[in-house]
């Protein structure tokens, strides 16, 4: 890279200026632009409830908030970190800006819908901070019934209209990657060279198009019964309230798939970047990517093994959630695979590669134990579940997540950020992460119960190291935002291709102009088209 | 892996039609486009609905009897009254349809306007039916009424009927306010043999809607009015 290189002239975020200009656009990539300042404030909110919860239980007594605010805190931290940060994270930014750049087209089928999804998701929030502002709400993010619908007296109503609302923008947002990924791929590109990135996409596209409508109904049933005095879920009219569970997890369940699957796209684009190889066994990892999606959709009541489910069932469904390992662990073994004698780098992406491995690892293999019907009964609603869905939620998807975001960072600003800064706030990341969330594993099994602000003295101990580790983890997090921002005026102009990748989305300028390529490309070999060699020459290894 | 071709090239076979969006090449492309996402909308439209389905079958299967006692008190009549009603609108949409196809305007807009109209008397009948529900203290809640062994279960019933229908109903006024646009549209000539997507996408929409009824009717009139 010994060129001096330049920013190009004309590009999509010097096409026109002002307020009005970015919310009447219709250019995809601004639209992920205006969704990644959204959700990095919304991760900041549930951050500040997360610290709220850490805080409370740095001591056994609850000495810091009452009961109430407490099961306000968590509520809300669950809340802000699912549905307006976690499920449109990586899909609504990531997916909006690169898919119809890997793919060779000009933009998303229909670009005044996802500029609409866009505007659904504030809406959301809106509700959300209104919600907020007239005190909160305590039900968890599950909405458990009869509690949401009868008990409490807080802000159930808004919330669950913010909630149904900002699903109709994950909807529309996966409707829009279907019939994009069908209909607008550029000449030659044929279905089995789609970048596994692609597929991930789809497999979570379908989960988006299949899952959230469920739980838009399940929304508007508790809705009736806290607004008109239905009774569709009481069971003082005979109504049952695990029905409620069933309909929510059959969307929540498949939601945590919603998360890792499209991190899971990253995480195949950058490692066989910095591994330069193909990816191993390409269609097998496309393959699982499908599997996982429709697998997902038949385990939902492994979270109703102590509901008084029959056993019979809870049989079933225990084995059923056995087999969504067997995808998962095809990626990670293709995954592994695609390392072995691979020319394997360290660069910031690729450490939060390492780091999702790792933590998923440890999230998907804990799962088998929930999954299992004689540990659960122990474990359930202990420390136990809260570690494990944050090895698997956080560990997984936010790795996936900020690693490509390191990753796109040059091509979605044209600059780079500083290596070394990104390379501690990922190895934070991972340590913090760690010492956040392992305590839990241990606490749960001791039998610490999840949602409540008090606890027995001897729990102490791994609680403090808990806290002490969410401060870590905290400032890992905060530090790409600083750098981020540098970058944007004081970064290294980055090139077209900074990481001497393959994909279609490298061969435009960075950032890329408003209509993606100047010329519509002609794909003629298969993805991943790496050699060692070459990267020893570009002078990257 | 790639290289470009220039676009003139790209663009050479393809006729450019005014209402072709920039970022399709084809006036095909945009159809397909269009039509596929139309059909996932309605596959979650399905899902939607599919969660009240799957509430409905289970209380039925639980408590029938009061579901049968329940339904004995919605008035058949209309309720025939309206599915001939929807049944008709759906044909007068598929000649809609049909005659945009064949580019004769003022067909289009006269079959579309009855379709309007059939789906606005639908909505004027389901108004009387749920005053009378009012009138004689069928809505579900506090001041729910009735003689039966099965008062509580019947409120399950009613909540799920409600909801149903009112939902169902909902799509309907959307269904009548998005027909109104593309009446307007087709008046004003938008629509061509080579151009009438938005006829087709808004006639897939009212079908659906249709069919949703289509089921409705003999889950919530018919359960058990055959003694
Ligand atoms: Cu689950």
């Amino acid at each position: 890279m010994l060129d001096k290189l330049e920013l190009p002239e004309r590009h999509y975020l010097n096409n026109g200026h002002g307020l009005k200009s970015w919310l009447l656009t219709k250019d995809h990539k601004r639209i992920a632009i205006m969704y990644l300042i959204s959700i990095s404030a919304m991760f900041m909110l549930g951050g500040f409830f997360a610290a709220g919860v850490r805080l409370e239980l740095m001591t056994p007594r609850g000495d810091l908030f009452l009961a109430d605010t407490y099961n306000k805190f968590f509520t809300m931290h669950g809340i802000v970190m699912v549905f307006f940060f976690l499920i449109p994270s990586t899909p609504a930014v990531l997916g909006n800006f690169l898919l119809p750049l890997m793919i060779g087209a000009k933009d998303l089928a229909f670009p005044r819908l996802n500029l609409l999804s866009l505007y659904l998701f504030w809406i959301g929030i809106v509700f959300f901070f209104y919600a907020l502002f007239s005190g909160g709400i305590d039900t968890g993010w599950t909405f458990y019934t009869p509690f949401s619908a009868a008990v409490s007296n807080t802000n159930v109503v808004p919330v669950a209209l913010g909630v149904f609302i900002a699903g109709f923008s994950s909807i529309l947002t996966g409707l829009n990657f279907i019939v994009t990924i069908h209909r607008m791929r550029a000449p030659g590109l044929t279905w089995f060279r789609l970048p596994l990135f692609v597929w991930a996409h789809y497999a979570t596209s379908l989960i988006q198009v299949l899952g959230t409508p469920v739980i838009a109904i399940t929304i508007v049933m508790l809705f009736t019964e806290r607004a008109f005095g239905f009774g569709i879920f009481d069971p003082t009219r005979g109504g049952d309230p695990v029905l409620f569970q069933h309909l929510f997890w059959f969307y929540s369940h498949p939601a945590v798939y919603l998360m890792i699957l499209p991190a899971m796209g990253v995480i195949s684009e950058v490692l066989s970047t910095f591994s330069r190889k193909t990816i191993f066994g390409y269609s097998f990892v496309a393959f699982s990517s499908l599997a996982i999606a429709v697998f997902g959709f038949i385990v939902w009541a492994h979270h109703l093994f102590v509901a008084g489910i029959s056993t019979y069932s809870a049989m079933v469904f225990s084995f059923l959630s056995f087999s969504v390992a067997i995808p998962s662990a095809v990626k990670m073994f293709n995954w592994t695979a695609t390392l072995y004698k691979g020319t394997i780098s360290f660069e910031a992406p690729m450490l939060y590669v390492y780091g999702f491995f790792g933590l998923f690892l440890v999230g998907g293999l804990t799962g088998l134990f929930l999954a299992t019907l004689g540990i659960d009964v122990h474990v359930h609603d202990t420390y136990f579940v809260v570690a494990h869905f944050h090895y698997v939620m956080v560990g997984g998807a936010i790795m996936g997540y900020l690693g490509g975001l390191h990753f796109w960072w040059p091509k979605i600003t044209g600059r780079m950020y500083s290596e070394f800064l990104s390379r501690i706030s990922a190895i934070m990341v991972f340590v913090g992460f760690n010492l956040t969330f392992f305590p839990q594993f241990i606490l749960g099994y001791m039998g610490m119960p999840r949602r409540y602000h008090a606890y027995p003295d001897e729990f102490q101990v791994l609680n403090v190291m808990s806290s002490g580790g969410s401060v870590v983890l905290g400032i890992g997090y905060l530090l790409p935002v600083i750098y981020f921002l540098w970058s944007l005026k004081h970064g290294a102009v980055a090139g077209p291709n900074p990481w001497v990748a393959s994909g279609l989305e490298w061969q435009t300028a960075s950032p890329p102009p408003t209509e993606n390529f100047v010329e519509t490309p002609h794909v003629h070999g298969e993805p991943y088209e790496y050699t060692p060699h070459v990267a020893r020459e570009a002078n990257l290894v | 892996m790639s290289d470009a071709v220039a676009p003139a090239e790209v663009h050479g076979q393809a006729v450019h039609h005014p209402k072709l969006q920039h970022h399709f090449e084809t006036m095909e492309q945009q159809k397909e486009a269009s039509t596929l996402g139309m059909w996932v909308f309605l596959l979650t439209e399905v899902l939607f609905f599919g969660g009240l389905f799957m509430a409905y079958l289970l209380y039925r299967v639980w408590y029938f009897d009061a579901f049968a006692e329940a339904s004995r008190d919605l008035d058949i009549q209309l309720g025939t009254f309206n599915t001939v009603v929807l049944i008709g609108s759906s044909l007068t949409m598929a000649l809609g349809v049909r005659a945009a196809q064949t580019d004769e305007r003022k067909k289009t807009v006269f079959w579309l306007v009855a379709t309007i109209i059939l789906g606005l008397v639908f909505l004027v009948v389901k108004g009387f039916e749920y005053e009378h529900k009012f009138a004689v203290g069928h809505v579900p809640g506090p001041n729910f009424h009735s003689d039966s062994p099965y008062a509580a279960q019947e409120q399950i019933f009613f909540s799920l009927y409600f909801t149903m229908t009112g939902l169902h109903a909902l799509h309907m006024v959307v269904g009548v306010g998005l027909m109104s646009v593309i009446t307007w549209m087709a008046a004003k000539g938008r629509f061509s043999a080579r151009y009438y997507t938005p006829v087709e996408m808004a006639g897939l929409y009212w079908h659906f809607v249709d069919l949703v009824w289509i089921y409705l009717f003999p889950l919530l009139y018919l359960v058990e009015r055959h003694n």
